[in-house]
C-alpha cells in the first residue's frame, strides 16, 4: 500500500492500482453519504479532481494520485456510500485506474511514513 | 481557540471526546464520537441533549408586565400582550425594510419578559433593545447555562427528575427545580421534536447535564445533528434562511404574526417596517422560502443557485440551507424561489458542480414535528 498527502491509499493489484481513502480520513470527514465517481473509460491525470466525496459536513475532492484509464469504479457506493465509513481500506474503495506510468507511485508514501505524517 | 469563549459546559464536552469548533465566538461541540448521522437519529428516537449556552439570555423588566408587553411590540410584530403568563411565543426583531434582524423566543415571566436570541446577535439585540425601548431594564443573564433536550423520550426523562415536567404543554414555560437547581425550562425546543431547553445556574450546569447523560436514553448532540434536525423541521437558522434582507413574509413565517398585529387588528402595524410587512402579507411576497428536495442523492448547500430551466440563464433564486436529512434518508434543501414557483411538486433545478440538477418543491417541514400540544 502506498499513502498520499492527501488521504488516499494506493493498492497496486495486477497492474492495476486500486484508489480509496484512508480511515483517517473518513474519521475527519465523518459519515460519508454522497459519492460522485468518474465515468469508466476516462483518462485522468495526476492531480486532475475526479471524484467528490459529500459527508454529512461538507464536500470534499479526491485527485487522481497517477496518471492512467479509469477501468472500474465501485458502484456499490451509489447505494450505500457509508461503506466508505464502515471499511475505508475495502468495501469503501472508489475506482481503479491503469496507470499510464506505475512510477509515480513510487513518490508516495508507505505505510509507516504515513502514521508519522498523521501523527 | 484559546480567544474564544467556553460555555459552563466545555470541559464536559472535551471529557466526552467532543470535537469543538469555532461558532459565534464560542468553542462549541460539532460532534461526539457516535457521528452527526447516529446524534440525529438517536434524537429522534430518543433524547438528545445540547448545549446551547452560547445564546443569549435575556431578561427585560418595567414597572408590569403590559408595559413591558407593548414597548417591546414596537420592535416585534409578535402578540406579546395577549400572551398568557408562563407562556412562550415565537418571534423576530424587524427592520425599516421589513427586514428580520434576529429570530427569538419570548416568554410572559408574570413580571419580565424572558428572551431567548442567538448566539452571534446577543450584542446588537441587547443594544436594539436598550436604545429602542422606553423605562424597561434590560440585562443579559450571563451566569447561567442554556441546555436543550429534545426528542420523544425527553418527557420521561425530565419528568424522572421532577414530574411538574411532564405536566408542562408545548411552548409552557415553569421554574421547577431539577436535580436541586432552580431551573427555568420551556417544553420547546428547535429540532422538530418534543422537549425542553433550560436555563440553569452555571454552577450547576455540570451537575445537571451528568444527571440527564446518567439516562440510559440520553446521548450529548452536537452543532452538526442540531443544523440536520433543525433543516427536517423545516426551521430557519438567521444569517442563512433569513437575514436583514429577507422579511416575515418571504421567510413563510406569516403564521408567526398574530391577526391582532396585522391590517384590521387592533394592536396592527406599529413596529419597523410595518408598512413593507403588512403590504406583503395583503398582496403576498415577491418570493417566498420553500423546502426543495434533490432528486438524486447528491447534497446541495447554501449557495447553491436554483434555475427555472435547464438552459435558463439567469439564476431564479438559491438555496439557504441543505445538507444530508438522516430521518428522509437524503438530501434536503430550503431556499426562496418567485412566487410563481412555490407550489408544491414544481420542478426547477440546482447547479452543482456546473450541473444542472432537478430538485422538487416540498412542504415544510420534512419530517412531521412531534410538539406536545
Amino acid at each position: 500500500m502506498k499513502y498520499t498527502e492527501e488521504h488516499e491509499w494506493l493498492r497496486l493489484e495486477d497492474a492495476i492500482v486500486v484508489v480509496g481513502i484512508t480511515e483517517h480520513a473518513t474519521t475527519q470527514l465523518g459519515d460519508i453519504v454522497f459519492v460522485e465517481l468518474p465515468d469508466v473509460g476516462t483518462t485522468v491525470v495526476k492531480d486532475e479532481e475526479i471524484v467528490v466525496i459529500e459527508s454529512v459536513k461538507a464536500a470534499s475532492d479526491i485527485m487522481a494520485p497517477i496518471d492512467g484509464e479509469i477501468v472500474e469504479v465501485n458502484e456499490a457506493l451509489n447505494d450505500n456510500p457509508s461503506q466508505v465509513n464502515e471499511d475505508a481500506i475495502g468495501a469503501g474503495w472508489f475506482f481503479k485506474i491503469k496507470p499510464s506510468d506505475p512510477s509515480q507511485m513510487d513518490g508516495y508514501m508507505d505505510e509507516a511514513a504515513y502514521n508519522a505524517f498523521i501523527g | 481557540m484559546s480567544d474564544l469563549l467556553h460555555t459552563p459546559l466545555h470541559d464536559l464536552h472535551v471529557e466526552l471526546g467532543a470535537k469543538m469548533v469555532p461558532f459565534a465566538g464560542y468553542a462549541m461541540p460539532v460532534q461526539y464520537p457516535m457521528g452527526v448521522m447516529n446524534e440525529h437519529t438517536h434524537t429522534r428516537e430518543k433524547a438528545g441533549l445540547f448545549d446551547v449556552s452560547h445564546m443569549g439570555q435575556v431578561i427585560i423588566e418595567g414597572s408590569n408586565f403590559e408595559t413591558v408587553a407593548l414597548e417591546l411590540e414596537k420592535l416585534i410584530p409578535v402578540d406579546i400582550l395577549g400572551l398568557a403568563e408562563n407562556r412562550q411565543r415565537y418571534g423576530f426583531f424587524t427592520n425599516a425594510a421589513g427586514g428580520i434582524m434576529d429570530d427569538l423566543m419570548l416568554a410572559n415571566r408574570g413580571d419580565h419578559v424572558f428572551m431567548v436570541v442567538n448566539a452571534g446577535c446577543k450584542d446588537p439585540d441587547i443594544a436594539h433593545l436598550k436604545s429602542n425601548l422606553t423605562g424597561l431594564t434590560v440585562s443579559e443573564i450571563q451566569n447561567r447555562a442554556l441546555l436543550a433536550l429534545q426528542g420523544p423520550a425527553a418527557e420521561r426523562v425530565l419528568g424522572a427528575l421532577n414530574p411538574m415536567a411532564a405536566n408542562m404543554r408545548f411552548m409552557d414555560v415553569a421554574t421547577i427545580s431539577l436535580a436541586g437547581a432552580e431551573c427555568w425550562v420551556s417544553r420547546s425546543g428547535y429540532t422538530g421534536e418534543d422537549g425542553y431547553e433550560i436555563s440553569v445556574p452555571s454552577d450547576q450546569a455540570v451537575a445537571l447535564a451528568t444527571e440527564l447523560l446518567s439516562h440510559v436514553d440520553v446521548e450529548p448532540i452536537g452543532l452538526g445533528a442540531r443544523d440536520s434536525l433543525r433543516l427536517e423541521g423545516g426551521l430557519c437558522l438567521f444569517g442563512h434562511d433569513i437575514d436583514t434582507q429577507t422579511t416575515p413574509i418571504q421567510a413563510s413565517l406569516n403564521w408567526a404574526i398574530q391577526k391582532v398585529r396585522r391590517t384590521g387588528g387592533d394592536r396592527s402595524g406599529g413596529f419597523p417596517g410595518a408598512d413593507v410587512i403588512l403590504a406583503e402579507l395583503a398582496n403576498g411576497a415577491s418570493q417566498k422560502r420553500v423546502g426543495l428536495r434533490p432528486d438524486g442523492r447528491a447534497p446541495m448547500r447554501e449557495g447553491v443557485q436554483l434555475f427555472a430551466g435547464l438552459d435558463d440563464e439567469m439564476p431564479i433564486g438559491n438555496i439557504t440551507s441543505g445538507g444530508f436529512g438522516p430521518t428522509v434518508g437524503g438530501p434536503i434543501t430550503m431556499g426562496y424561489v418567485p412566487i410563481e414557483y412555490t407550489a408544491q411538486g414544481t420542478a426547477i433545478f440546482g447547479e452543482l458542480r456546473g450541473k444542472r440538477q432537478p430538485l422538487t418543491v416540498m412542504a415544510l417541514p420534512f419530517v412531521p414535528s412531534n410538539f406536545k400540544r
